[in-house]
């Protein structure tokens, strides 16, 4: 089977200065749940943000679906993000307004221009919104205000959100940055049961070296913008470890014991 | 406490002392060079204050008036209010061009913010006076006096705001597949409508009062009706004029101060 999405000798230079990515290579296959880890500024985000064309790659191609994302032209990325599902650190909400309006928000990509600046949605629409909410355990929520809710709640929203979407793939921006570890968890175990009952694709940022070796099957390395490791979760090493973060011995909190 | 930290605090107490000896110097300065007495200015004071009591209390000939005062207070705090509007709703749109993060690009967004900056930048006085020329004294000189300037002071507000409070969920959206519109209805506006509306009233205010000034100027509006009152030295007449316009303001400060309240 061809995989979902290939990452073809990617590089990206933000500003024709700051050189984010250098020749990134890689695949992931329908159904993975993949993590990425770095350090800061190492280009998690920007692998991410290449996907769905929140930003632009300099070189390389990106094939999702068998497309080109680099090549695709304003429908064609709308198609792509419509498929395309993002997490956020932050949320990104609307918080002024209800818990079920931000979670109709994710239909907005499959709407009319004119039906979705007026926000009008049809009643199956919202149907499937409350049962997405019921299932993340937000039934109680629907109708609150977002900037009512706790970290855990409004992550759980951002979820809600990109399932409305019926998406292929998921992006996960460090979504347990901001969230203390109870919550962490509620919401790592939602993703992992999205990925495994619905079969979607889910590529995380983390910096949970920890949660990321639970969770995921597989984990890519990336140091200075390139790819450093790239292999089955439990296969990491603690020498890998330090060599992704380029650091000594004893210097990582994950040594900390 | 190290001799770092202190040497900050002794830094500001010097700079503050030198910035008022400063200020002294400028005024000392300023006053010979204007030949101003400044005891005689203060022996004026009480002087002034008596003969402004004398001749602007309203007096019952000016009460007699003050149905046609209200009724052209009426008329100007009308139009202030409905240039506001208009120049809000052009300015709203203007302003999704000039945004880091929905411009469509950048030329297009310094530009806007270009443009906004001169609209802002000239007073609407000066603008009045440049649009008597191709109005000459007639309502619409004063009310494109003001919508040039709203528009100007707006746009740069809506900018920033929109930048500040509304990037995450234009994102957000944006990663959703939206288009532009639901973008701008779903996400821009319910974020970002506190703060619009608090300027917006903050703007009325302003015109109220600037309206007035550039009334003299048209001869229009509650503006005229002052000139003329004072042109004709019923000074106490004129003085109602005042009196009402600072009672309508206060009471629309007032009064925006409750929305604000109620919206946020
Ligand atoms: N919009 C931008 N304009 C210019 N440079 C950028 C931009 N976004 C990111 N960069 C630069 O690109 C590099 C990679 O950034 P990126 O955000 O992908 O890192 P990251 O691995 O996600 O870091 P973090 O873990 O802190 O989120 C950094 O050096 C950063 O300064
Ligand atoms: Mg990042």
């Amino acid at each position: 089977m061809a995989p979902i999405l290939e990452f073809r000798h990617v590089s990206k230079i933000y500003n024709g200065a700051t050189r984010a990515l250098t020749d990134v290579s890689f695949s992931v296959e329908e159904g993975e749940f993949v993590s990425v880890i770095g350090p800061s500024g190492s280009g998690k985000s920007t692998i991410l943000r290449c996907i769905n064309r929140l930003v632009d790659a300099t070189r390389g191609e990106i094939i999702f679906d068998g497309h080109d994302i680099n090549r695709a032209d304003k429908k064609e990325i709308r198609q792509i993000r419509k498929k395309t599902g993002m997490i956020f650190q932050h949320y990104n909400l609307v918080d002024r307004l209800s818990v079920v309006e931000n979670v109709l928000h994710g239909r907005l990509g499959h709407k009319h221009t004119l039906t979705g600046a007026a926000g009008y949605y049809t009643e199956k629409e919202k149907e499937n919104a409350f049962q997405i909410l019921a299932k993340l355990g937000l039934t109680e929520q629907a109708y609150k205000r977002c900037d009512e809710l706790s970290g855990g709640q409004k992550q759980r929203v951002g979820i809600a959100r990109s399932l409305m979407q019926e998406p292929r793939l998921i992006l996960c921006d460090e979504p347990i940055a901001s969230l203390d570890p109870g919550s962490s968890k509620v919401i790592m175990d939602h993703l992992s049961v999205i990925n495994k009952n619905m079969k979607i694709t889910c590529i995380f940022n983390l910096h949970q070296v920890d949660v990321a070796v639970k969770y995921s099957q597989r984990i890519i390395g990336i140091t200075l913008g390139k790819i450093v490791y790239d292999g089955p979760a439990d296969q990491l090493t603690k020498a890998q470890i330090h060599e992704i973060y380029q650091s000594n011995e004893g210097e990582l909190i994950t040594d900390v014991r | 406490m190290s001799d770092n930290q202190t040497s900050v605090f002794v830094k500001r107490k010097r700079s503050f002392t030198l910035v008022f000896l400063g200020a002294c110097g400028l005024f000392l300065v300023s006053a010979a060079v204007t030949g101003y007495d400044v005891i005689a200015g203060f022996e004026s004071v009480p002087k002034a204050a008596g003969w402004m009591a004398k001749n602007f209390i309203p007096n019952a000939q000016a009460w007699s008036r003050l149905p046609n005062i209200l009724a052209k207070l009426t008329e100007t705090a009308l139009v202030s209010v409905a240039v506001t509007v208009c120049a809000a709703g052009c300015a709203f749109f203007f302003s999704l061009l000039g945004t880091k993060t929905t411009k469509v690009n950048p030329w297009i967004g310094r530009t806007v913010r270009i443009i906004a900056a001169f609209f802002r930048n000239v007073p609407d006085i000066v603008w009045a006076i440049l649009l008597l020329f191709s109005f000459g004294q007639n309502i619409l000189t004063g009310f494109f006096a003001l919508f040039f300037a709203t528009f100007g002071m707006l746009t740069r507000t809506f900018i920033e705001t929109i930048d500040e409070v509304s990037a995450s969920c234009i994102e957000a959206l944006r990663a959703t597949g939206a288009t532009f519109l639901p973008t701008v209805f779903q996400g821009i506006l319910p974020s970002s409508l506190p703060e619009i509306v608090s300027w917006v009233l903050y703007m009325i205010e302003t015109n109220i009062r600037s309206a007035t000034l550039i009334g003299v100027l048209t001869a229009t509006g509650i503006g005229a009706m002052f000139d003329l009152y004072y042109k004709r030295m019923d000074y106490s007449s004129a003085s109602l004029v005042v009196i009402s316009i600072v009672v309508l303001v206060v009471a629309i400060e007032m009064i925006s101060n409750q929305i604000r309240k109620v919206i946020m």
